[in-house]
């Protein structure tokens, strides 16, 4: 059963438009694999409220979306001039701008990478990497069941590209950074990624999506990284769009044998935000941390799913997602881990802590095991509760005013996911930022 | 500088405080001790102002003005302080951070400048050193993973940092070994000045031999049923509070 036939049809029809122009250029195999997308989307349609993975998020209001393909071109001087201002600060070494989706080597910067290494836009480095590209590029995120991963595949068109070779250290993190600025109503941005981690690799990537324009639109990333044995990833994404923004994005990575890999993931960005984090351990002896945090306030709705698989032995993951949510704002979390026959000594631990700083708040979280083995540590919890009244009563009883003792303990629950970030530049720019939202976006509510 | 008058409290609808009645001037030191039950906590908490606490009667005058009249943040700033029974863990608050929000909240309500980073260092270096704690508590998130001496002797080190007119400590003695009583009671001791008063809550008597108290307070059944000298807390520590409940009953029937 898909939903809404006529947003089906919209979709339909706009790529129609963008196999004749956008897309006529591409190689054949690109041209093909969205084909192959759309098909898969025109079969599915939206998801509904049946659908179980996307039981507490509507996403109605995306569906009836014009979904209009936002425009390289559609940005002015005063956006241009805005962007430096809105990266962190201190992330000195490569990054890659895109605007609507599109990479802009003007605004990028690059430096000297080590011998071999590749930061560059996807649809550049398609004509020096086209093998490279072809062979990884939808190899990783399967779109079979999954819609938006299936519209994101049909139009996508740029994106980063970023490749390293074996025993190859990348010190400085690869800073991508998308704005919107396209100020059209609706406009769509379907940013591709492709990071490739060849064995004894090392690499940080940051993903930052920030908003230059305040009409509603739409972005739907999917980032693939394939990271291959013995290679030390950490993959940090920032979502902090503006709240009439819908932001829609899959990371799916995959993991070699002993393997590192860590994905901090913040939200506190977009109107609805919908996340999803896939892990594939592909190896032996793989270390996999997952961070999140997502905070929501006003009538944001936060929507985080994680799935961990654990396909061979001895891997161990550590998954710790907080929220805070406020206002009316409503958050998910879904976090399944799956645990195969043959990853005996699997050790496996999930935790979701949620603070609700109002009434109306809601959240809902669903820590899933599904374990094939026998032999195997797995733990999941999840919590939801309250700034705790002794806490603040205490920091009021030392002089420290009602709100500046909810705004501490507050920022005490969240920072705790961001001082697991190795960058320190990110850290100081998240810390700010969750100062200012703590201070400025929630609502003053009773309590102590 | 307080003075405690017909103060009746409750918590959940349960009368604690029955009509306490005390007066305490600068420069003195009083104990107030009692049993188990009797009130003494409870006194403690709703002078600081625990919200969980209701003043059902009477009225608390500090220098001057209605101490219930304000808010727990004010009456710190005002150099009210409470050292907790049981300091509560704050994880992800770093203790020097906490205690530099404090200071610089009370310095901003006397009008004076936000202390930076560098003073405040040096002022909690030098007085860490009067409860003998080790700097890297400083660092650490407030009393998450310090030991039940820790917690105690780092509430009066930020006694010793914000410099109170009136400190209350609530039974501070339990939970400590004899080593670290005598460091907390040494730490309060030289914190004494002819212009601030102490309170010290207390079950035993055995911290009054390091704090020497000008008046002794028994607190029985939420009041106030004797008030003594410092030989009150040795003829207790003999003689047991059943003494002084005795008493009360034998002065309550005649």
């Amino acid at each position: 059963m898909s939903r809404g036939v006529e947003q089906v049809e919209t979709h339909l029809k706009n790529f129609e438009r963008f196999s004749l122009n956008g897309s006529a250029h591409s190689p054949e195999w690109i041209r093909n694999l969205r084909q192959k997308a759309i098909a898969r989307f025109a079969a599915q349609g939206f998801p509904t409220a049946r659908d179980e993975e996307w039981r507490f998020t509507n996403v109605g209001p995306l569906a009836g979306f014009p979904s209009a393909l936002a425009r390289k071109s559609n940005v002015d001087e005063d956006q241009i001039e805005q962007v430096h201002g809105t990266a962190c600060r201190g992330v000195h070494g490569t990054r890659l701008v895109f605007i609507n989706g599109y990479h802009r080597p003007d605004l990028s910067t690059s430096v000297a990478l080590p011998k071999g290494v590749i930061a560059d836009g996807l649809c550049s480095a398609m004509t020096t990497s086209g093998e490279l590209i072809e062979h990884h590029l939808g190899a990783y995120a399967p779109f079979d069941e999954k819609p938006f991963v299936a519209l994101s595949t049909a139009f996508m068109r740029d994106g980063a590209f970023v490749y390293v070779p074996r025993e190859t250290v990348v010190e400085a993190p690869i800073y991508l950074l998308y704005l919107f600025a396209d100020r059209e109503a609706g406009a769509t941005a379907y940013p591709r990624n492709l990071v490739v981690v060849e064995r004894e690799g090392q690499v940080v990537i940051i993903e930052h999506y920030v908003s230059l324009v305040g009409t509603p639109c739409f972005t739907n990333a999917v980032t693939e990284i394939v990271a291959g044995d013995h290679t030390t990833v950490e993959h940090i994404k920032i979502q902090d769009e503006h709240r009439q923004a819908f932001h829609v994005a899959t990371i799916q990575s995959q993991v070699g044998s002993n393997g590192s890999f860590t994905s901090n993931n913040i939200a506190w960005g977009g109107k609805l935000s919908r996340n999803d984090v896939n892990v594939t351990l592909d190896g032996e002896g793989i270390d996999c941390t997952l961070n999140g945090l997502y905070v929501a306030s006003g009538d944001q709705h936060m929507d985080n799913r994680t799935f961990l698989d654990h396909t061979k032995p001895r891997c161990n993951s550590h998954e710790l997602y907080k929220g805070i949510l406020g206002d009316e704002a409503s958050g998910v979390f879904r976090g399944k881990i799956h645990v195969w026959e043959d990853a005996q000594k699997t050790d496996a631990k999930q935790t979701n802590k949620n603070l609700l700083l109002s009434d109306e708040a809601t959240i809902d979280t669903m820590p899933q095991l599904e374990i094939f083995a026998d032999d195997v540590k797995c733990t999941h919890g999840a919590t939801v509760g309250q700034l705790e009244d002794e806490a603040i009563f205490y920091l009021r009883s030392r002089g420290i005013d009602r709100e500046s003792a909810r705004s501490i303990l507050t920022h005490a629950f969240a920072s705790d996911i961001i001082s697991r970030i190795s960058s320190e530049a990110v850290r100081q720019h998240l810390d700010a930022g969750l100062q200012s939202l703590l201070e400025n976006s929630f609502r003053v509510e009773g309590g102590i | 500088m307080l003075e405690i008058r017909n103060l009746h409290a409750s918590v959940e609808g349960n009368e604690i405080l029955r009509g306490v009645d005390l007066a305490v001037n600068a420069g003195e030191v009083h104990a107030i001790m009692g049993p188990n039950g009797s009130g003494k906590s409870t006194l403690a908490q709703v002078l600081a102002g625990h919200p969980a606490y209701e003043v059902t009667e009477g009225e608390v005058r500090y220098e001057g003005r209605s101490l219930l009249d304000l808010e727990p943040e004010e009456r710190a700033c005002n150099g009210l302080f409470l050292a907790f029974q049981y300091p509560v863990e704050i994880p992800g608050v770093s203790n020097s951070y906490f205690l530099k929000a404090a200071l610089n909240a009370i310095r901003k309500h006397r009008g004076q400048e936000e202390m930076d980073a560098f003073d405040f260092l040096k002022l909690v270096k030098e007085r860490i050193k009067l409860v003998e704690l080790d700097e890297s508590l400083l660092n650490r998130p407030v009393n998450e993973g310090f030991s039940g001496g820790e917690k105690k002797r780092n509430e009066i080190m930020h006694m010793a940092v914000l410099e109170p007119k009136l400190a209350i400590l609530d039974e501070t003695d339990s939970g400590l070994d004899i080593d670290a009583l005598r460091i907390v009671a040494s730490g309060v001791n030289q914190l004494r000045r002819s212009d601030n008063a102490t309170i010290v809550v207390t079950h035993y008597q055995r911290l009054l031999n390091y704090i020497i108290p000008d008046f002794v307070h028994v607190l029985v059944d939420g009041r106030i049923a004797k008030s003594g000298g410092k030989e009150l807390a040795l003829a207790l520590e003999a003689k047991g509070y059943e003494w002084v409940s005795d008493e009360l009953k034998e002065a309550e029937a005649a």
